[in-house]
């Protein structure tokens, strides 16, 4: 049986309609040992056959080990979102619940290789020039969640150097207890920064250029 | 042949935006908000939307279904019908963006924006619309994230096993305290007020739960720990008695204050903050109107909001045209 209802999958295919280039989605699973593997490849498949413009490759974490790498791919379920090129956007751990939001809309960014992402805002991202990694933790069940996983999938899309995961908190508790979330959405950039709760899109941007800066003062006083 | 220098649409909004003085300028993106720009876009005024969001607290909404049209639509869903119909009309959009400080001089409305920015409008309509309530209390905005949550059904799975606190004595704090029943050991519900507001099933719900220790009349004084919450304390408002209480969460489903704040030195709030309107959504400040939750309009409610959204920019049309 599907995982998608066959109305959500009507409504995700008028979505498509407006895709204009091709999208791979590159799945990372394996058969034992993961909570939501299976389900996970199986969206991906599912939204791939929604449109034409979608392929979808399935991976085994463990035996393609040569993708994972190339992907860096450290955990599964794991869902890559690229065109020709891989942008740096991430879902570890299945998209669902209002996640699913935010997985179409990394699709059809990617498509259309383009955000609405405000000038001011790709005015300060370009000016980024070191990797800059950000990974939101988020729930399933948190409505507040998708605004903060697209920004940032968002600005990965804008820039070279931005590189984005959306992180299911229940699939890796120690990605969790690591980070000490207790709240979500929590976003975390490059390991040591990063804020509680959805920021609006300019506040967000202000937040990573003054990671980015303060990584880059980190380096050059070092 | 005749030469052509064409300017991009991003550079026009760079280049012009510090000039142009709107017809209208709509605060807030909720029903209200995004009703009012259909309006003002059918009405040909020269409209600017600001923002943080499009769909306000619509999108925090699971299930509508008292919306005319739809017998049943998931908040986000019916968000994404409105956003649709805003799309098809030409006025300018600052999503993102929170308003910092509206103000007025002469006959022209300022608007500055957290991240800087500033416009200028002949008439505003304010649909900033409700925000969830803080406690106010020490300790809990620097807990925010380490353990003091507004948000249960997001938070929740982060407190399995431990002991928490919910404060509040209504629908969604009794919700909040049934939800956590399934994976909390003990629960504290916390309440200023003697009787709880809550649906009468709601409450015969929790009365039921063992885990579930209710502190009526009491107030929260302090919430207490270092990196994360360790404790609160609590105060009964007979007699003063203090406790604490070890807690690993708060949850605080308090409800909702207007946000107004902006406005607040400009425009007549009522005694809970809201924009106080009358029948066509005017303020007491001539060209300056208010729609939805942030207003003084009784019942809060998606269909309201987005017909009170309507008025409020027919009323700002008349009012400009009376202007001229």
């Amino acid at each position: 049986m599907a995982l998608l209802k066959g109305d959500v999958q009507n409504e995700v295919r008028e979505r498509f309609k407006k895709l204009t280039g091709s999208v791979r989605l590159v799945n990372f699973t394996q058969k034992i040992e993961c909570h939501h593997c299976e389900e996970t490849r199986r969206l991906t498949e599912e939204i791939a056959s929604l449109s034409p413009k979608i392929n979808s490759q399935v991976y085994n974490f463990a035996l393609d080990k040569e993708r994972s790498q190339q992907y860096k791919i450290d955990k599964i379920p794991a869902i890559v979102v690229e065109a020709e090129k891989d942008y740096g956007i991430r879902f570890f751990g299945i998209p669902g619940g209002y996640e699913f939001n935010s997985f179409i809309s990394a699709i059809y960014d990617v498509s259309r290789k383009a955000t609405d992402l405000s000038p001011e805002s790709k005015d300060k991202i370009s000016k980024i020039d070191k990797p800059i990694h950000i990974q939101v933790f988020v729930t399933l069940t948190c409505p507040y969640c998708p605004a903060a996983v697209q920004m940032a999938h968002k600005l990965a899309l804008e820039s070279e150097y931005i590189t984005s995961d959306m992180i299911e908190s229940a699939e890796f508790p120690h990605l969790v207890n690591r980070y000490g979330v207790m709240g979500v959405p929590k976003v975390v950039i490059n390991e040591e920064f990063g804020f509680e709760g959805a920021l609006p899109e300019t506040s967000f941007v202000d937040e990573i250029v003054k990671a980015y800066k303060s990584t880059t003062e980190a380096k050059d006083e070092g | 042949m005749e030469l052509d220098f064409i300017l991009s649409k991003e550079e026009k909004k760079r280049a012009g935006k510090t000039e142009l003085i709107y017809d209208l300028v709509i605060i807030g993106g909720g029903p209200a908000g995004m009703t009012a720009a259909v309006y003002a876009a059918r009405k040909r005024l020269k409209t600017l939307l600001i923002s943080r969001d499009l769909g306000g607290q619509v999108l925090l909404t699971s299930e509508v279904e008292n919306y005319m049209g739809y017998q049943y639509i998931e908040g986000r869903q019916l968000v994404n019908k409105f956003r649709e119909q805003v799309r098809h009309f030409p006025i300018d959009q600052e999503i993102g963006e929170e308003v910092q400080k509206l103000s007025k001089e002469e006959e022209i409305f300022s608007i500055l924006t957290r991240g800087g920015k500033k416009f200028r409008g002949k008439t505003v309509i304010i649909a900033s619309g409700k925000k969830s309530r803080f406690l106010n209390v020490s300790g809990e905005k620097r807990l925010i994230g380490r353990g003091v949550s507004y948000c249960s059904i997001c938070d929740g799975p982060f407190f399995e096993g431990k002991e928490v606190a919910v404060i509040g004595g209504g629908n969604s704090a009794f919700e909040a305290a049934l939800d956590l029943v399934k994976i909390s050991p003990k629960i504290y519900l916390i309440d200023i007020a003697s009787a709880w507001r809550a649906d009468p099933l709601l409450v015969e719900q929790i009365e039921k739960e063992k885990k579930v220790t209710s502190f009526p009349r009491h107030k929260v004084k302090e919430i207490k720990g270092d990196d994360r919450v360790g404790s609160i304390t609590i105060e009964a408002l007979d007699g003063g008695q203090i406790k604490s209480l070890f807690v690993q969460g708060v949850f605080i489903e308090i409800g909702l204050v207007p946000n107004s704040e902006f406005a607040a030195s400009l425009v007549k709030l009522n005694q809970v903050g809201e924009i106080i309107v009358d029948c066509s959504n005017r303020t007491n400040v001539p060209g300056l109107f208010a729609a939805g939750d942030v207003s003084s309009v009784p019942e809060k409610q998606i269909i309201i909001a987005a017909g009170e959204g309507a008025k409020a920019t027919l009323t700002a049309y008349q009012y400009l045209l009376r202007s001229r």
